[in-house]
């Protein structure tokens, strides 16, 4: 269900848009601020406040990578896949965040802290390789510095 | 609340009395970059050291945007003394304030990297390193909306068409179209409602150069977007931003925010009649929305599917309106432009290409980072002076421009002159300005294959071309890495990348075969030492073990 509090900030997107269908994404997204994913159920909550129709409203939301429609951790780690992290050795640090998280791409750890998802360029290909997580980012990276940043996450949790 | 010229030039006075008596100021970068490597903690040290000493009358701690050299962060710059500091931590805080009228701290000082410093001219870039990017008085006081200014009061909107037109600006987004065509255009359309769009989605991997501009200094677009908005009759502007650059969000709302308090934004700017409003909307990360008619598609609401043009987004565009869609560096070089006239910016670049280009240098060279330099200048000089050329003494093989649309241009080419036809004539494209130095290390297959698997997966999947052609490229360069490769691949991978190239239906799938093309022209005996001796020349690839033999 949404709360108020959602539809007070939904309600706000559509102003800042004129027009709700316009507002549809960012909408998705400032649910998923809260929700962290947007179940099917979730997904007919937001059409019907923005006056679509769930199917239509899922067309749209299925285009974009950044809406997940499965649980997801409680960071989200993007790793950047584009060209600069890869002459940089993506791959490796991959191999390494796989093993040290021990899910894949698309994956969840065990205990619903971190969700491994690609991404494209970050940006920050000059300081490659590059994560974000969540909103922070974090480059030059190398597996011990990946290790040392998980740690931190995880004593916070 | 309107403004006028005399309150402009106030906050401008004010800005430069607060100046009065400070007789070192220290700029600390504060974009994304820096920011990353703990910019921010050795800022607030400064500021707190300044103040527990009692300096802070004549010492100064400002945060600005970027500096460039990102390679090197966090990097600060000292005024009046011209010199920068590079991986300052918060132990070198006490040292720095203690040689502030002395030498400076040698350890940290990055004079040899002088050469990145002074080869650039600065245009788009001019106030990155200078004004603090969430103060919009800091911006006033270096010139800020007062081109704005000019063209409300001081210009019809024709005058201003005329002027970016003389300037000879092109857009900067990948294309190169010429920006004042494209207003002349929609200046034209005839119709009430207009919109000015702001493509901020900057999707070329590789490419920084707009989340550098806009994290550094969000009013210049802004200030850009709103004298578009007067010339071809818009009341309305949007940024599109990509949702991957939260910090360039924060400060463009920021910037929007203060623009509309002051007055610069919103109802009868300067006291004209003209109205301008500016909404951001994210992207939510598909690469295609860059595209401008996906883009508008987006900001509709809608699945970002590119549609084919004409009709031009210039007609009919967002909601069915005219609609001028730029880059945001575009835009940023519009201020200058009103400022110093048409003519002064046609003066700097080629015959064709005027004026300056930001490129973002990464990969394997030393001085990654954000340059901005005239167009025409040679690719030797920005490898190899600005940027400083190959780390641990590798060979340079390429340099790729361009991004998935782009090419490799190999070392034979060194010394032309980066410009919209050179880069074109040798199978590459300007892109958005993103420069990927490659060393011997890379097989240059691979780089291929991972630009086209990257178009496989952005492919919308609309047209048929687009779609089944990038996989087969995909699939035949694949088993060319993974050494089972064959001789017929190689024709028929020129076929099918003509095909795509000539058949797909948006600028995604029309482009993607640009970095197989361009390897195949220029480095076949790569991909034939794949195929007849199972041999990767870079050690790159597993096919035939190179790999295991690394
Ligand atoms: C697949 C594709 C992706 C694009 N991505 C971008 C982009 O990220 N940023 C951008 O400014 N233009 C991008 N463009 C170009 C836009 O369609 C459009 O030409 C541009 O925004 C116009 O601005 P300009 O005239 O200032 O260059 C892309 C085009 C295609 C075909
Ligand atoms: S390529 Fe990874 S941040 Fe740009």
């Amino acid at each position: 269900m949404l709360t108020d509090d959602m539809k007070k900030k939904i309600e706000e997107e559509c102003h800042r848009c004129g027009n709700r269908q316009g507002a549809c994404i960012e909408a998705i997204q400032t649910a998923q601020t809260f929700w962290g994913w947007i179940s099917d159920e979730n997904m007919e909550h937001i059409a019907r406040f923005l006056g679509m129709s769930p199917a239509e409203l899922d067309g749209v939301a299925s285009f974009y990578n950044h809406i997940y429609r499965k649980p997801v951790g409680k960071h989200i780690v993007m790793v950047c896949d584009s060209v600069s992290c890869w002459v940089m050795g993506y791959e490796k640090l991959l191999d390494h965040m796989t093993q040290r998280l021990g899910i894949g791409l698309g994956g969840t750890t065990a205990d619903g802290l971190f969700t491994m998802v690609p991404i494209q360029c970050l940006g920050a290909c000059d300081k490659a390789p590059a994560i974000m997580i969540d909103e922070k980012l974090y480059t030059d990276l190398t597996p011990e510095k990946f290790d040392r940043i998980i740690e931190k996450y995880r004593e916070g949790a | 609340m309107t403004l006028t010229f005399e309150d402009l030039q106030q906050i401008a006075k004010i800005e430069k009395d607060k100046q009065e008596g400070i007789k070192y100021q220290i700029n600390v970068c504060v974009a994304a970059g820096c920011l990353s490597c703990q910019s921010g903690v050795v800022k607030e040290s400064l500021e707190r050291e300044v103040n527990r000493r009692g300096l802070e009358n004549w010492t100064r701690v400002k945060g600005v945007g970027c500096l460039g050299l990102c390679a090197v962060g966090p990097l600060l710059y000292l005024e009046p003394d011209g010199v920068y500091y590079q991986g300052v931590q918060v132990s070198d805080v006490s040292e720095i304030l203690d040689s502030l009228g002395g030498s400076p701290v040698s350890r940290l000082d990055c004079s040899s990297h002088l050469p990145f410093f002074k080869r650039q001219q600065k245009i788009v870039l001019e106030n990155c390193g200078k004004v603090d990017p969430e103060s919009i008085e800091d911006y006033i006081a270096e010139g800020g909306y007062q081109a704005l200014y000019t063209a409300l009061r001081a210009m019809t909107p024709n005058e201003v068409i005329d002027d970016v037109a003389t300037s000879g600006l092109r857009g900067r987004g990948g294309a190169g179209f010429p920006t004042g065509l494209k207003w002349t255009a929609v200046s034209k359309a005839f119709n009430k409602t207009k919109f000015v769009i702001c493509n901020a989605d900057e999707g070329d991997p590789g490419a920084f150069m707009d989340r550098s501009v806009l994290e550094s200094d969000p009013h210049r677009v802004i200030e850009g977007m709103a004298i578009a908005g007067a010339a071809v009759g818009a009341t309305n502007g949007f940024i599109y931003v990509r949702a991957e650059y939260p910090l360039a969000v924060r400060r463009l709302r920021h910037a929007i925010a203060q623009a509309e308090r002051l007055g610069v934004l919103g109802k009868n700017v300067f006291n004209t009649t003209f109205d301008f409003e500016i909404k951001v909307r994210l992207g939510a990360g598909a690469f295609v929305c860059g595209e401008e008619t996906a883009l508008i598609a987006s900001i509709e609401g809608r699945r970002g599917t590119p549609r084919p043009r004409p009709p031009f987004p210039a007609e009919f565009g967002l909601w069915g309106f005219p609609t001028l869609i730029n880059n945001v560096e575009t835009f940023a070089n519009i201020p200058p432009i009103i400022r110093n006239g048409g003519d002064w910016f046609a003066e700097i670049g080629t015959e064709k290409s005027k004026g300056t280009k930001v490129f973002a240098l990464a990969g394997r060279v030393n001085n990654t980072g954000l340059i901005e330099v005239p167009m025409g200048t040679p690719l030797r000089d920005i490898v190899f002076d600005i940027g400083g050329g190959i780390p641990e003494n590798r060979r340079f093989k390429a340099v790729q421009t361009g991004g998935p649309s782009g090419g490799c241009i190999p070392e034979q080419f060194l010394d032309m002159p980066v410009d919209y036809e050179s880069l074109a004539k040798v199978g590459s494209i300007m892109g958005s300005g993103g420069l990927i130095i490659m060393d011997e290390t890379s097989c240059m297959v691979d780089v291929a294959k991972f630009f086209m698997e990257f178009c496989m997966s952005e492919s919308c999947g609309k047209c048929v071309p687009c779609r089944v052609g990038t996989t087969q490229i995909y699939n035949l360069l694949s088993s060319i890495t993974n050494g089972t490769g064959k001789s017929a691949d190689i024709p028929n991978l020129e076929e099918l990348c003509d095909l795509v190239k000539n058949t797909s239906l948006c600028g995604l799938g029309q482009t993607s075969p640009n970095p197989v093309m361009s390897t195949l022209r220029y480095f076949r005996d790569e991909y034939e030492a794949h195929i007849h001796d199972k041999t990767c020349p870079a050690g790159a690839c597993n096919c035939g073990g190179s790999k295991e033999a690394k």
